[in-house]
């Protein structure tokens, strides 16, 4: 028993040095993670509850009022929808013309590496310079309205801006322009690693190149695609920089989102318990998606990797 | 063992010490001071450029050689991102500025309600009178919570070119010869008014300006604080508000127009000759003088204010305007505080705003430092007016201010009614 003791407590002790050791080196990581995300998250949270102007203590607790009044409110519901019309735009339209044109620079051209350049330079302008750039190019009677008219188009001229039913799809071509070079780059990367073997082997079977697409570009392409339209969805629903500075989210809400309804509620209105609110509504939008997508669409692609440490 | 236990302590221990040394080193600044006496003025303004910028560091100067222990440190910021984000957060923290710019009206009353802000009222007893009506505007419950150092009201910035371009011989004086304006210049084919829809703000001056013609002075004033707005008169200015966007009198695009930034503003479109009038502050000058080619105020400014609505209760030449000033807040030392604002006000640091065009001085008897023709005109009629509204949107609270803003900008897109209007902002008023 005695010698059966002693052969133990050496290896408690080497397990708790090594749970020690653990903890030594993740120490500063989980305090930093604790400081600067979880409190600030609890304290939204907290603050959520009440309404409050930022300059009284927080006395008014109104529990769920808060909510109740932001999914009531039309203008926050005409947010949520264009950030959902955004998603699917994004999609919709982003994924076809990027794959489309990704395909088209990978194949061996002259000036291959001209292009792929052009294509992501506008990925590289902040959104404030973009944003800036285009109300310039927008203005009533600017350049893009001269270019129309100097070849002879001058009917389809619009308000680009003014235009309620026309500036949210505005805002979504500038952001195409944006981003699209992020997912061409993404694609191109993604190609890059489908063995050459597999096309040669279709083409000795005599398969079409729109038959390769079908079944073996885009299938394979498949991890690379999930992963863009995560980070598209996101992007999408936290938009905020590039629409505050073209429109503010106007004329009357035309082209709000979620994220500047909440900072029109709280910086402009000092509502802050209530823009909180819409934070707290924001963050578990982007929370519960990326937790389902990562179990439903993710998993597959990151299998063996890092979700499943066992293997 | 003991050496990890050891090295988990000392990171503790680290970790908590550089939390402590930030701490400590925020705690031992105030302390730190050489003598007892000798204090230092943290001032938060919004005169970030030019004349303003230069006048505020050589008053901070000036002070502080007449009271060699008061150290003014002048801290400029952009004024949007002061007043809506630097000064509500500050105020909230532990470290607020001494000085800071104010702006009066609602959000003063809920600065005073959050005893964020000192009252002023004994120290500048002595002195307040000689800036007359102006006072009124910073004060709560009759007291003295900030001091303006320069009050101004709204009217038309016009071209006078294009007026006579129009036929248009004597600036209106009354709502029916407004109209009549306005047509004449479509009809000359001219842009009759620039606005800068996109900010909103400019499109509330429109029913904030209706209202102080068609209320009663009494409507008008006790509506930032009771909040009702069952008079008839409010509705009336929606009313009026629709029949001029009927006209269509103002730019293409105008719901997308900024008031301020740029050649195609707003502002840019009136100082190029692109549209012939702006419903705007007495800044305006001074925001179009960069958005012209050679950078110089358009030779053919002119201003006229409101024209009166004939047959209402207001009283004929109520005007709407708005002003700057400055509090001090909950942490600022005192006397020293107040006696930096009774500078301010001093008559030589009044007339030197008046001659640089800065501002329109309050201090009776500095009138005369404005020389600028069309300043002359904004500050003789703000001293022949009997009633001046503050800009609704700054009198009322934040929230409510905001939401009047919010419900104008949708009748000028076409999408709010005059009675949704009203109703809109009478249930911002409910929520608080």
């Amino acid at each position: 028993m005695t010698a059966g003791r002693s052969k133990g407590w050496p290896a408690v002790r080497r397990q708790g040095r090594k749970w020690l050791q653990i903890a030594a080196y993740i120490a500063p990581a989980v305090v930093l993670y604790a400081v600067f995300i979880i409190v600030p998250v609890v304290q939204a949270i907290h603050y959520s509850f009440y309404s409050w102007n930022g300059l009284e203590p927080l006395t008014d607790f109104v529990g769920l009022g808060n909510y109740r009044e932001a999914f009531g409110d039309p203008a926050f519901r005409q947010a949520m929808q264009h950030n959902g019309i955004l998603v699917a735009l994004s999609l919709g339209l982003q994924l076809p013309l990027a794959l489309g044109v990704a395909l088209l620079v990978n194949r061996p051209m002259r000036g291959r590496s001209l292009f792929r350049l052009i294509f992501f330079v506008p990925y590289v302008l902040s959104e404030a310079i973009t944003a800036i750039v285009f109300l310039q190019i927008l203005q009533p009677d600017g350049l893009v309205d001269q270019t129309l008219k100097s070849v002879g188009l001058g009917g389809i001229v619009q308000l680009w801006l003014a235009d309620l039913g026309l500036v949210f799809y505005t805002l979504f071509v500038v952001i195409t322009w944006k981003y699209i070079g992020f997912a061409i780059i993404l694609f191109l990367a993604g190609l890059q690693g489908i063995p050459q073997e597999l096309n040669e082997a279709a083409a000795i079977d005599g398969a079409t190149s729109w038959t390769t697409l079908r079944y073996i570009t885009v299938p394979l392409l498949g991890p690379t695609i999930r992963i863009w339209a995560f980070l598209a969805i996101i992007g999408s629903i936290q938009l905020f920089d590039l629409v505050w500075i073209m429109t503010l989210g106007g004329p009357a809400g035309a082209s709000s989102t979620m994220a500047t309804y909440m900072v029109d509620q709280g910086v402009n209105s000092l509502r802050l318990g209530y823009a909180t609110s819409v934070a707290v509504i924001l963050f578990s939008i982007c929370f519960v998606f990326s937790i389902l997508y990562q179990i439903f669409v993710l998993r597959r692609d990151v299998a063996g990797g890092t979700s499943r440490m066992a293997g | 063992m003991k050496r990890w236990t050891l090295i988990a302590v000392a990171t503790g221990v680290v970790a908590c010490a550089a939390v402590l040394g930030v701490s400590s080193a925020g705690l031992a600044a105030p302390s730190g001071t050489k003598s007892k006496k000798a204090v230092t003025l943290v001032w938060w303004h919004n005169a970030n450029q030019g004349a303003g910028k230069a006048l505020w560091d050589q008053v901070a100067k000036e002070f502080h050689a007449a009271h060699p222990d008061v150290t003014v440190k002048p801290v400029p910021f952009q004024n949007e991102v002061l007043q809506n984000t630097r000064i509500p957060i500050a105020l909230a923290s532990n470290k607020p500025p001494d000085v800071f710019q104010n702006w009066g009206g609602g959000s003063l009353v809920d600065q005073v309600k959050a005893n964020k802000v000192q009252d002023l009222t004994k120290y500048v007893k002595p002195w307040i009178k000689t800036i007359g009506g102006s006072a009124a505007g910073w004060q709560v419950n009759g007291k003295q919570y900030a001091i303006p150092y320069s009050v101004g009201v709204v009217g038309f910035w016009y071209n006078k070119e294009l007026f006579a371009k129009a036929g248009i011989t004597s600036t209106p004086k009354t709502w029916p010869q407004l109209i009549a304006a306005i047509n004449k210049l479509k009809a000359a084919d001219i842009t009759p008014i620039a606005v800068g829809g996109k900010d909103r703000w400019p499109d509330a001056f429109y029913w904030d300006y209706l209202a102080t013609k068609l209320c009663s002075k009494t409507t008008m004033q006790q509506s930032a604080v009771t909040y009702n707005f069952k008079d008839p008169c409010w509705l009336k200015a929606g009313v009026y508000v629709q029949q001029l966007l009927n006209l269509k009198p103002f730019q293409d695009g105008f719901l997308a127009t900024p008031a301020q930034q740029g050649a195609t503003s707003s502002a840019g479109l009136v100082a190029n000759g692109k549209a012939a009038m702006e419903l705007q502050g007495h800044w305006n000058p001074g925001v179009m003088q960069p958005l012209t080619p050679d950078n110089k105020i358009p030779g053919f400014l002119g201003w006229f204010p409101f024209p009166n609505v004939p047959g209402s209760k207001a009283l004929p030449g109520s005007l709407l305007g708005g002003g700057d000033g400055f509090s001090c807040s909950w942490k600022a030392p005192m006397p020293a505080c107040a006696q930096f604002l009774a500078y301010v006000d001093s008559p030589s640091v009044q007339r030197r705003i008046g001659s640089t065009s800065f501002g329109l001085p309050v201090r009776k008897g500095t009138e005369s430092s404005v020389t600028d023709p069309n300043l002359k005109a904004v500050l003789a009629a703000r001293s022949g007016s009997p009633f001046i509204q503050l800009y609704l949107d700054i009198a009322f609270s934040r929230a409510i201010g905001q939401a009047l803003d919010n419900a104008t900008a949708d009748q000028f897109a076409g999408k709010a009614t005059p009675a949704q209007v009203v109703a809109k902002i009478a249930a911002a008023a409910k929520k608080k």
